[in-house]
């Protein structure tokens, strides 16, 4: 890797010990993939997926204590993932005791180490940090140095961002000085779709069911939907960009995509259109039975697959202003239809701290409450992973949540069912 | 014995007993509750990974096509290596992906006295030729020897 003397400097140690090793583990990191250089990052604030105070994470707050210690702290402030825990969110004694005495001992010590780091404000814990009202959107081509994967994936397919799919810690190194190695969906050869895949379903195809597939089919790839802007239109207003939020975080657990493109839709794709798609590039056709079996291959592992779901989980990645609001319609008329007046499984609606506030300032919020759904800015994902909460029968319309935890996967319409009529 | 040429990823050398996944390798999933729960073996937690599921990890030549999952994942790795928790060594069939790179490097520039080489890019065939509890040697150089 060729560097500036700037960046020589630094790895030379000119700036200290520790923003020596800073630079080491990048140059480390772009040599593993041919980087022939650095680049600046050039968003105006970072995201960091680490937001737990995990006891057995010990090693990464030593680490990040060791950058503090050094004053080697990022210029560029940042949000971070949710937080693991929040009291409205249902759980039992044994369960909290596990939440609080053996798993996030370290959440009030580790968020004290964000906020000296450089954490945007107290409210900045979202993984769709990029949403208007947490602020934290980049431009189309600013570089980054995020990692988590569900807005790193947003940020370059909706918003024309440039990031890989980097690691935790990585992802504030390179904030702290500045540069990130140029490889893979950095360049323009990177971004290239090495998948084709048509959509020809008969009906709206569900988001998280369609990035599954497509996730699961490319992998790491990078695919070009063609006939998806049939359903979604071609214009990225908040349906589409909810869409595709909802859509991409799937690509990007259940097989490890970076980057898509839409045609018509997305950034990239509306400027250059086909010219996108490399030479020899593999086809997917997705149709509606395509979908089906995708959705029946997803194992479950429930230790009774008929229990009654004890809890539902309806956000992850969290829900925009929009969606919350479309929810609440839709709960309001089918509990209508049912008779109900609240839902029949506890259920809880996640989402940014800054969405939460926007939606209670509106008439919506009292009528949510009203069919007895909470609201909460919790991560699932790290409610799941207490042992005592994988073994109870949760439900989720998030194929992410699916595929890391024990939740089960519903369609947004059978969620809906059977949280308003305890159907399936 | 085979002798396979693979890319030094990060450095050393060391010798261990071969453990074998020809599926993707989700970081998380595999350490996360051996590394929370103490368990000495560090058992592989990840009930989706039918060669690894349940078979201990510290010590052993981890040979793999790629790590998968949560990006979460390097510094999972990284935790690994700092608790003295990690497999011996990561032998990719696979140019190594993202996550693994970061948690390899992590260790090797930020934890003192821990030692895990990784090589990349073995090759379909070292997969198809290793198998649990071989004998496997990696020398300097990228050189991994199996017997």
């Amino acid at each position: 890797m060729i560097l500036t003397k700037e960046q020589q400097a630094i790895l030379d140690g000119e700036k200290g010990e520790t923003l020596a090793k800073v630079m080491k583990t990048l140059v480390m990191y772009g040599d593993a993939f041919e980087a022939e250089k650095l680049v600046p990052v050039t968003s105006k604030y970072n995201h960091l997926v680490t937001s737990f105070g995990l006891k057995v994470m010990a090693p990464v707050y030593d680490l990040m204590q060791q950058l503090l210690d050094a004053g080697v702290a990022s210029e560029q402030k940042f949000s971070v993932d949710p937080r693991p825990l929040d009291k409205n969110v249902p759980a039992n004694i044994l369960q909290k005791l596990v939440f609080n005495k053996f798993m996030y001992t370290k959440q009030g010590f580790y968020e004290e180490q964000l906020e000296k780091l450089g954490l945007m404000d107290k409210d900045a814990f979202s993984c769709t940090c990029y949403m208007d009202e947490v602020g934290n959107k980049p431009k189309k081509g600013d570089v980054l140095s995020w990692a988590e994967s569900s807005a790193v994936v947003y940020a370059n397919s909706v918003l024309g961002a440039r990031c890989n799919r980097n690691s935790g810690i990585i992802d504030i190194m390179g904030s702290i000085v500045g540069y990130v190695p140029y490889f893979g969906l950095l360049t323009d050869e990177g971004r290239k779709a090495t998948w084709i895949v048509k959509v020809q379903t008969k009906k709206k195809p569900e988001a998280q069911l369609l990035g599954s597939a497509i996730g699961m089919k490319v992998m790491e790839d990078v695919p070009y939907v063609i006939g998806l802007d049939e359903w979604i239109g071609t214009e990225l207003d908040d349906a589409a960009c909810a869409y595709l939020k909802d859509f991409g975080a799937a690509t990007a657990s259940n097989g490890a995509v970076g980057l898509y493109h839409i045609d018509n839709l997305t950034p990239e794709a509306k400027e250059m259109g086909k010219a996108l798609i490399a030479e020899g590039a593999k086809e997917y056709i997705i149709d509606d039975a395509e979908l089906e079996r995708v959705q029946k291959s997803y194992p479950v592992v429930w230790k009774n697959p008929d229990a009654t779901p004890k809890l539902c989980f309806v956000g992850c990645p969290h829900l925009s202003l929009e969606q919350l609001k479309d929810w609440t319609d839709k709960i309001e008329q089918a509990l209508k239809q049912s008779g109900a007046k609240k839902v029949c499984i506890p259920t809880v609606f996640t989402a940014a701290p800054k969405v939460l506030e926007a939606f209670e300032k509106t008439e919506y919020a009292a009528r949510l409450k009203a069919t007895g759904v909470i609201t909460s800015y919790i991560c699932p994902l790290m409610y799941m992973n207490n042992p005592f909460c994988k073994k109870m029968p949760v439900i989720t319309s998030s194929n992410k949540l699916r595929t890391y935890t024990s939740a089960r996967y519903y369609t947004d319409g059978e969620i809906l069912n059977a949280i308003t009529k305890g159907g399936k | 014995m085979k002798q396979f040429q693979g890319r030094v990823v990060t450095p050393g050398e060391v010798t261990a007993e071969a453990l074998v996944t020809r599926e993707g390798f989700n970081t998380l999933a595999s350490f996360q509750m051996a590394l929370q729960f103490g368990d000495k073996e560090v058992k592989c937690g990840d009930q989706n990974n039918h060669d690894l599921h349940g078979k201990p990890m510290i010590g052993k030549a981890l040979c793999l096509p790629q790590t998968i999952g949560s990006t979460t994942g390097g510094l999972v790795l990284y935790c690994a290596c700092a608790m003295q928790k990690n497999p011996a060594c990561m032998l990719f069939a696979n140019h190594i992906d993202s996550l693994a790179a970061a948690g390899a490097i992590l260790a090797d520039v930020w934890v003192d006295g821990v030692s895990m080489p990784v090589v990349d890019s073995l090759g379909d065939e070292f997969l198809d030729y290793v198998k649990d509890g071989m004998k496997i040697t990696v020398k300097a150089g990228g050189v991994v020897e199996v017997e």
